[in-house]
Order: structure tokens, then sequence, then C-alpha cells
């Protein structure tokens, strides 16, 4: 019996072995041979000179000689890491507090009705990313049709020059990755069970307080998910900026472009992705970290 | 929240079809920009060869997708907790980071920067897609009428042939075209990973959005924002088919 069922377990990991295979090799094979290239010397052509190891590619990220020989901290790059640092976390709020009412909304329909409107939320999140983008850019650039309305309108006589900006790229990011916030936010919520709201409103909690201590508890990881969902592809955007950003707004995506692009610089480039991948990490880890808090607190306070 | 999410859609297919050479200034109905789009050889080469990546990838991708979730029906199986968040891995690392890693990897064991390359590296990032929607599927089929089929004596070939692949049919459909919006619409990886000759749609469309914003952009992008939701629609059709 038991060897019976062992030969069916081998069978079925047979099955499931070649995709696992598949991901293994041209995920993890990639993700080696990136952290070897970013540890070896830059050969002067453009490649990379495998057996000399060295971490000039770490050091330039945070240092540069200058005319002397002398080393000093370079900030360029570690700006260009806050600011997208920062546009992810302001895209995270901005969805958060557009996405969290709508998904809260979709919840409290009639069920039919929920199926389609989650099915138009996310119908644009299957179109093309650079057309997403591109549409912003005919709204927002120079005399586009943003300006265009706000002059009709006698808002501003000047062009409001929106585009290539910070301000642009949240616009993009924003509306990018919406439905990524609101799709697990209402996932959580469809479980919630709203006569808990109803019972806190019984024992007299304004609508303020039923919302913070009861209906954000219930679905807190349904936003945790989303929060990572959205942080995640806007840290690492490479579109959003190169349509609406200007050369000023670099985002993390594009200095990583420009080294296998322009500069031909492997080593620093593999640096830099290897950068932004332990930054995405560490915001999965922490994601884990406090899953596994909240279900210990819930274990020890039945 | 609604308006918000299509109106710059929406004023992007108005324009498209603007007689104008100025993207945002109406200058009356016309369909020149798709005539003069249709016609370009490069235009017509990108599509070729989005078809072709999308519809390999979308394929291979599916058949993976389709004997893993098979492999993880019933019982769990030893390493199943592991495996199966495993096969979401592509989806958690930033597109850049994918793109820039595989370039490196393909140069460094010599797969030459083309449609091959392309192939397996679009393969990859549509498993998690195919696999989610058809896992999602087998977890809510129940197996009665595999056991109805065991207990008439059907072998477990007959009954996998006759019962099973029937009904697992519509997911795999399903999740084999969202595999294919996937790969058509993917740009990052595309792009550091297509050769001269390996162009696909939505790298022609850039190169086009990088010398300026023209009409013939507009009409570009409506294409393939058109292909996109009819795929979409078509996917949800079969998934309320196989409810009912």
């Amino acid at each position: 019996m038991s060897t019976a069922a062992s030969v069916a377990g081998r069978r079925r990991a047979g099955l499931a072995a070649p995709a696992i295979l598949c991901i293994a090799f041209f995920m993890g094979g990639p993700m080696c041979i990136m952290v070897f290239v970013s540890l070896v010397e830059r050969a002067p052509d453009g490649g990379v000179i495998w057996g000399n190891f060295t971490t000039d590619a770490y050091k330039q990220f945070l240092f540069e000689e200058n005319l002397l020989g002398e080393t000093t901290l370079n900030a360029d790059y570690l700006r260009i890491y806050l600011r997208s640092a920062l546009l992810a976390g302001f895209t995270v709020l901005a969805t958060l507090i557009v996405g969290f009412p709508t998904a809260m909304y979709i919840a409290m329909q009639h069920p039919r009705r929920r199926a389609l409107l989650i099915f138009f939320l996310s119908l644009p999140f299957w179109v093309n990313l650079l057309v997403r983008n591109y549409a912003w850019l005919l709204l927002l650039r120079a005399n586009g049709l943003l300006d265009q309305a706000a002059m009709a309108l006698r808002l501003t006589s000047e062009p409001l020059n929106i585009l290539y900006s910070n301000t642009a790229i949240a616009i993009g990011l924003t509306y990018s990755f919406l439905p990524l916030m609101v799709l697990p936010i209402y996932a959580a919520m469809e479980k919630f069970d709203f006569s808990l709201v109803e019972a806190a409103f019984d024992l007299g909690a304004s609508r303020w307080q039923a919302l913070m201590h009861v209906i954000v508890p219930g679905v807190k990881g349904g936003i945790v998910a989303g929060c990572l969902l959205v942080f995640i592809p806007g840290l690492g955007s490479y579109v959003t900026p190169v349509l609406l950003g200007g050369s000023k707004s670099l985002m993390i995506g594009n200095l990583i472009e420009t080294q296998f692009a322009a500069a031909r610089n492997w080593p620093f480039g593999a640096a830099l992705a290897f950068v932004l991948l332990m930054m995405v990490m560490a915001a999965a880890l922490l994601r884990a970290a406090l899953l596994r808090k909240s279900r210990r607190a819930k274990s020890s306070n039945p | 929240m609604y308006v918000y999410l299509y109106i710059p859609l929406l004023i992007l297919i108005v324009f498209s079809f603007n007689g104008g050479r100025m993207a945002t200034i109406w200058e009356g109905f016309s369909l020149r920009w798709y005539a003069e789009v249709m016609q370009s050889d490069q235009f017509r080469a990108a599509t070729v060869n989005s078809l072709v990546v999308a519809s390999c990838a979308a394929f291979l991708a599916t058949t993976l997708a389709t004997l893993a979730a098979l492999g993880f029906r019933g019982r769990p199986i030893r390493g199943q907790g592991m495996m199966v968040p495993f096969l979401s891995f592509p989806l958690v690392i930033p597109e850049i980071v994918t793109a820039v890693a595989t370039l490196i990897f393909f140069i460094s064991i010599g797969v030459p920067l083309g449609m091959v390359g392309l192939i397996a590296a679009h393969t990859v990032f549509c498993i998690p897609f195919a696999f989610i929607t058809i896992k999602a599927r087998m977890d809510v089929m129940d197996d009665t009428l595999e056991q109805a089929a065991n207990d008439l004596y059907a072998d477990p070939r007959r009954t996998f042939f006759s019962v099973t692949l029937p009904l697992l049919w519509p997911a795999i459909l399903a999740g084999f075209i969202l595999a294919f919006i996937v790969s058509l619409d993917d740009f990052v990886i595309s792009l550091f990973l297509a050769g001269p000759s390996s162009t696909t749609l939505p790298i022609y469309m850039f190169g086009m959005m990088r010398l300026g914003v023209t009409p013939a952009v507009n009409a570009v992008s409506t294409i393939l924002l058109v292909m996109s939701v009819l795929f979409v629609l078509i996917a949800a059709w079969i998934n309320r088919m196989q409810r009912k």
C-alpha cells in the first residue's frame, strides 16, 4: 500500500517537474549569473572578464574617484534609488486611498453586480502598459488635452507643464497599478463578515471607529498584499518613467537599462539590478513577518 | 473610479480616428492612419513576430502548467507547499531584473538573441498565469465522475481522456488565452532579448513613440488595445460557459 502510494506520488511529482525545472533553469540560472557578473571585472570592449573578481561595481554605486584619485561619496545613484522608492511609496498610498473605498463599494454590491464590476476593473489591466501610459502622454503633454481643457475652462492661461516630471510619473504609476491594489482588498472584503460592522454600530461606535477598529483589521491581509503588489512593479518600473518622466526624473529601471544599452557596463548594471532585487525581497520578507506576527497574535488570544 | 480608468483609453481610441496630422487636435473622422500603419512592412513583420512568439509561448506554458496542475491534484505530494508558490516566482521579480538577468544568461550560454530565446523567456513568465487559471478550476472540480468511470472499469488512461480532460478543457483554453495576452503585451523583457529581426509589436510601437506623438501611434496603440480586450472577453466568456 505504502509503496503504491509513493509510486503514485512520484509519478505526480514527475508531472509537475517540467514546469518547475523550466522556471528553475530560466529564472534561477539568470539570477545566479547576474550575481556572478556583478562581481567580476568589466572588459574594455563592453563585455566582462570572467576570472577577475572585484567589488568595483558595488563601489561605483556609492563612491566615485575624483581627478586626484581620491574616493569620495557619490550620492547620485542613491538619489535615484531613493526617488524610485519614494515614487513607488507614493503610488502605494495613492492607490490605497482610491482603491480601498472602491473595493468596499464593490464588496457591498449584489454578487452578480460584483462580478461585473470586478471584470471591468481588471479589463484595463490587460491592456498593454505602453498603451496605458501613452494615453496619459496625450493628456499631459504641453498643449495636450488636459491643457486644452484647463484653458477652455479658464483655469489657467499657460500650459501646466506636468509632463516629464515626478508628478507625471506618479500619475502614470497610480493609473497603471490601481487594479493590483483593489483586487486583493476586495478578495479579503468578500470573506469579511459585515454583520460585525452592524454590531460595532449597535455598541455605539462612530463610522470612523467602525472603519478603523473593525473593517481595517479584518481585511489587513488584503491591504498588505495590495501594497506589496503595487510597490514591487512601481519600484522597478521602466515604461512609465521613459514615457512620462524627463531626464531629471530617472528611475532605477532607466538606470539599469542605460548600463546595458549606452554605457555597456554589465557588472555595474548587474549590481544595480541585484540591489533592486534585494529591495524587493526585503519588502516581501517584511510582509511575511507581518503575516506571521498577526497569525501569532490571533492564536494567542482566541 | 471607472470613469478615471476608462477616459484616457477612450480618448486614445477617439484620436486614432483623427484625420489631421496632429495627435491631439481633432480635424475630423478618418481611417487614414490605420491604412498607413497597415501598409508598413515593419508593422506587418512585427505583428507576425508577436503572434508567433505569443502562440508558441502560450502553447508551451499551458502544456507545462496543465501537467503541473494535474500533478498537484488530490492528496498533497511531498514538497507541494514549496512547489506551488515557486510556480508564481516569475511574477514577484521586477521585470527589468528578469530582463537583464536573462540577457546576461543567454549571452553567456550562447543563445543568440532572437525568436527562440524570446519564446523561452516568454514561456517562463506565462506559466504562472496558465497555472493559476487551471489550478483554480481543478480545485473546485469534484471527482465523482472520475470515480464513476473507475467503477465502470475504465482504465486510468481512458478515464483521463474521456472524463478529466473534457471537464478541464475550458480552463486550459482560458489559461492559454491569458498566457497569449500576457506574452503579446510584454515589452520590457522583449526589449532586451529581441534581436533586430525579431522585433515584436510593443517594441515597434515603442520605437514610434520615441520618434514623436503622432496619430499613427494612436492607431497602433488602439490596434493593440483592441486585441487585448478581445482576447480577455473570449477568456471571460469561456469561463462563464463552464460555470453554467
